[in-house]
C-alpha cells in the first residue's frame, strides 16, 4: 500500500496536468483570436484621398434634370480623369496614370453614386473623400514595407512621393468600410464585400432548414413513436448514427452526383448547396429529435391515450411540443455546423467569383466559408485582411446561432 | 343470489393475461356494480394493476401483452370487439394513474383537452363551463379558480392528482379506473381524494386498485383480493375484512404477508 503522502502527491500532479491542459487550450484560442483580429480589423476601414470634385458639364453626359436611370447608365470615367488632372497639376501622361492608379478603379462609380443622391452639385465644386486603391491602402496601413527596392513594391517611388505630399497636406483619411458589408465580391480588394456571400449562405441555410427539419422531425417521430423496436429499426438507427459522422465532402459528392448529375439541377446555386447541406444536417436533427422524444415521460403519452386520444393526437398534441425545444436546439447546432462547412459548397460549385448579390436560392452565389476560401487564395495583400474579417463574421454568426440554441434550451426546458 | 336485480356497469369473465410466456392473470371473473366503488387489493405483483389496465385496454400499449376473456359493458357490448373503437372506449372508461401526470400545460388546458378531442363542448362558453364544473366536482375549483391559466405542473401532488380526476371526469365517463391514486400522496391529500371518491360514486362507477387495506375498507363497497394472478376472493367489503372465506385473504388482511 502506498503511503498517504504519495497518494496526495499523485492527486496534486493530476490536478496540475488538468490545469495545464486547460491553460494551453485557452492560450491557443486566444492566440488564434488575436491573430484574426489584428489581421482582420483593417478590413473594416478604408483609406481615402481628399479631392476637390468639380461636376464639370464638359465631362458629363447628364445634368441635374436627368433621371436616376440615365445617371445610373452614364459613364463618369471622363469626369474621374478630370478630377485627377485638376487636383494634381502639370502631370505628364505617365505620371497621370500613376496618380490615377492611386485611386480605386471604381472612382467613377463613387462619383456616380454621389451624383445620384446630390444632383444639385451639378456645375459646382465640392470636396469628396475618394477611396484609395488597395495597394495605397496597404501602404498607409503599414502592411506593405516602404523601405524595399521599387521593383519589389506595388507602389512606385513617384506614387510614394505623391502620397507623402498628400499626407503633409492632411488629405489622406480613413473611413468605415461600409462596402465590405454591402458589396458582392470584386477583383479589387477595396471594393470587395461579403454581403453576396452572406446572402448566399442565408439562402442555402433556409433551403437546408426547409428540407431537413420537416423530414428529420417526421422521421424521428415515426421511428420513436410508431415503429416497434426490432432488427430493422436497429439497423436504421445504426445507419443514422453513422451518417452523422460521414465527412462533409462525401455529402458534397452526393449533391454533385445526384442533384446536379441525375436531376440536372443548376450548378453554383444556393438551392443545391442548401439541399446538400440538408443531407448533412438531417442525421444531426434526427438524433437530437429522437433523444428529446425519448426524454418525454411515458406517463404523458398514457395520460393522453387514457383520455381517448388517438396515438397521433397524443403524439402531436403532447409529445412533440415537449420534444420541440430539444429538437430546435439540435437543429440550430446542425445549421451552425452547416454554415461553416466548405467542402459541400466546393463540390456543388458555390465557390465561384460572383459579383452580384444573389436575390434568391436560384441565383449563382458563394457561401461565407467558400468566400473566405476564395479570398485566402488571392494574391493581393488587400484580400488577406478581408479573409480574416470574413472569418470574424463567420465566427460571429456561429456564436450567435449557438447562443440562441443555448437560450432556447434554458428558456423552454420543461421541469418535471 | 340476491344480486339479480343489480345493475352492472361492467362484467368480466374468463380473463387471462400473458406477458410473453408469463401468465399475469389466471381466469378472473369480476362484475362491477353500477355507481359503487370496487377495490382491487393484493400484494405487489399480484396482477391487480394489470387487470385494471385491461378494462380500458391500456395494456394494448405493451406489445408482449396478450389479453383474453370477455369484458361486457352495460350488458351489451364487449369492449374488445371491433364495434368499439379504443378511443370511444376510453371516452367511457376514464383512468387516473398512480403518479399524477398532468400535461405540462395550463390547468384549463388539462381539463379542456378531453372534451376538445371528443367534441363534447359545442362552444367556448360551454367548454369553460364544463372545465369549471369538472374542477368543481374534483374539489379543486376553489383552490385554482384564480390561476386557471397557470401551468399545472406547479400544483402540489395532491392538487395534481385531483386535476387528473377532473380531467378524467370532464369527458363524462361511466367508469373511472384508479390505479393506486394515493400512493404518491401524503395523508391529508389522500383523505381529500378519498372524500372525493365518496362523492363521485353518485355518478360514476369506480374501480380502484390500492395497496392500503384501510383505504379499501374506507372507500369501497366491494372488494376483490388478488394473489399471484388469481382472484382469491371477492364480495362485500365488510365481509372480506371481517370474516373472509379463504385463509389466504385472512392472512393478507391481518398483515401476515404482503
Amino acid at each position: 500500500m502506498t503511503s498517504i503522502k504519495k497518494r496526495l502527491q499523485a492527486e496534486r500532479r493530476f490536478k496540475f496536468y488538468g490545469q495545464l491542459g486547460v491553460f494551453l487550450s485557452l492560450l491557443f484560442v486566444t492566440l488564434l483570436m488575436l491573430k484574426i483580429f489584428t489581421t482582420g480589423s483593417g478590413a473594416f476601414f478604408r483609406t481615402t484621398i481628399e479631392a476637390d470634385v468639380f461636376f464639370d458639364p464638359a465631362y458629363m453626359s447628364v445634368d441635374q434634370n436627368s433621371t436616376k436611370k440615365e445617371i445610373s447608365r452614364a459613364s463618369f470615367e471622363a469626369l474621374a480623369d478630370s478630377v485627377v488632372s485638376s487636383n494634381f497639376k502639370n502631370l505628364d501622361d505617365a505620371n497621370f496614370i500613376k496618380v490615377r492608379e492611386m485611386f480605386t478603379r471604381r472612382f467613377d462609380y463613387q462619383l456616380r453614386d454621389h451624383f445620384l443622391n446630390n444632383k444639385d452639385d451639378f456645375n459646382r465644386t465640392i470636396t469628396l473623400d475618394i477611396t484609395a486603391s488597395s495597394d495605397l491602402d496597404q501602404i498607409v496601413k503599414g502592411n506593405y514595407p516602404r523601405n524595399v527596392p521599387e521593383s519589389q513594391r506595388k507602389i512606385n517611388d513617384y506614387q510614394l512621393s505623391v502620397l507623402d505630399e498628400l499626407t503633409d497636406q492632411d488629405r489622406i483619411g480613413s473611413t468605415f468600410n461600409f462596402w465590405f458589408f454591402t458589396n458582392g465580391d470584386s477583383r479589387d480588394p477595396e471594393t470587395a464585400g461579403i454581403w453576396g456571400a452572406i446572402m448566399g449562405s442565408f439562402y442555402a441555410l433556409m433551403v437546408c432548414l426547409a428540407f431537413a427539419f420537416p423530414i428529420g422531425l417526421f422521421a424521428s417521430v415515426y421511428l420513436e413513436e410508431y415503429t416497434k423496436p426490432g432488427r430493422i429499426t436497429d439497423l436504421i438507427e445504426v445507419n443514422i448514427n453513422n451518417l452523422a459522422a460521414v465527412p462533409s465532402i462525401v455529402f458534397g459528392l452526393l449533391g454533385l452526383g445526384m442533384l446536379i448529375g441525375v436531376f440536372n439541377m443548376p450548378f453554383q446555386v444556393p438551392l443545391v448547396g442548401g439541399l446538400t447541406l440538408g443531407f448533412m444536417t438531417l442525421p444531426t436533427i434526427i438524433i437530437a429529435c429522437r433523444s428529446s422524444l425519448r426524454a418525454v415521460p411515458p406517463s404523458i403519452r398514457h395520460g393522453a391515450l387514457a383520455l381517448g386520444a388517438t396515438k397521433t393526437q397524443a403524439t402531436f398534441h403532447h409529445v412533440v411540443p415537449l420534444a420541440l425545444p430539444g429538437t430546435l436546439t439540435g437543429t440550430i447546432i446542425g445549421m451552425a455546423q452547416a454554415l461553416g462547412e466548405t467542402a459541400p459548397l466546393l463540390m456543388v460549385g458555390m465557390v465561384a467569383f460572383v459579383m452580384e448579390i444573389p436575390g434568391g436560392p436560384l441565383d449563382p452565389a458563394t457561401g461565407l466559408p467558400s468566400q473566405i476560401y476564395l479570398w485566402s487564395e488571392s494574391a493581393e495583400r488587400g484580400f488577406i485582411e478581408k479573409t480574416s474579417a470574413g472569418i470574424m463574421l463567420l465566427l460571429l454568426f456561429l456564436i450567435v446561432m449557438n447562443l440562441t440554441a443555448v437560450l432556447i434550451r434554458r428558456k423552454v426546458e420543461v421541469k418535471w | 343470489m340476491v344480486e339479480k336485480n343489480m345493475n352492472y356497469a361492467l362484467k368480466t369473465n374468463n380473463v387471462y393475461v400473458h406477458y410473453g410466456n408469463k401468465m399475469a392473470i389466471n381466469n378472473v371473473a369480476i362484475d362491477f356494480p353500477k355507481n359503487e366503488v370496487t377495490s382491487l387489493i393484493g400484494p405487489s405483483g399480484c396482477g391487480k394493476s394489470t387487470f385494471l389496465r385491461c378494462l380500458n385496454r391500456m395494456n394494448d400499449v405493451i406489445d408482449s401483452c396478450k389479453v383474453e376473456g370477455s369484458f361486457i359493458m352495460n350488458d351489451s357490448i364487449d369492449i374488445y370487439s371491433n364495434d368499439m373503437p379504443i378511443e370511444s372506449l376510453r371516452e367511457k372508461i376514464g383512468m387516473v394513474f398512480q403518479k399524477p401526470n398532468p400535461f405540462p400545460k395550463s390547468i384549463y388546458e388539462n381539463v379542456a383537452y378531453g372534451p376538445k378531442i371528443h367534441g363534447i363542448a359545442s362552444s367556448q362558453s360551454e367548454l369553460d363551463e364544463l372545465v369549471k364544473e369538472s374542477l368543481h366536482r374534483a374539489g379543486l375549483y376553489e383552490e385554482v379558480k384564480d390561476r386557471l391559466m397557470d401551468v399545472a405542473t406547479g400544483l402540489s401532488g395532491g392538487q395534481q392528482q385531483r386535476l387528473c380526476i377532473a380531467r378524467a371526469i370532464a369527458i363524462k365517463p361511466e367508469i373511472i379506473l384508479m390505479d393506486e391514486p394515493c400512493s404518491a400522496l401524503d395523508p391529508i391529500a389522500t383523505a381529500k381524494i378519498e372524500e372525493l371518491i365518496n362523492e363521485l360514486k353518485e355518478n360514476y362507477t369506480i374501480i380502484i386498485v390500492t395497496h392500503s387495506m384501510s383505504q379499501a375498507s374506507r372507500v369501497s363497497s366491494k372488494t376483490a383480493f388478488f394473489h399471484l394472478g388469481n382472484l382469491i376472493e371477492q364480495g362485500d367489503t365488510t365481509k372480506i375484512f371481517t370474516k373472509p372465506d379463504k385463509e389466504q385473504t385472512n392472512d393478507y388482511i391481518t398483515g401476515r404477508f404482503g
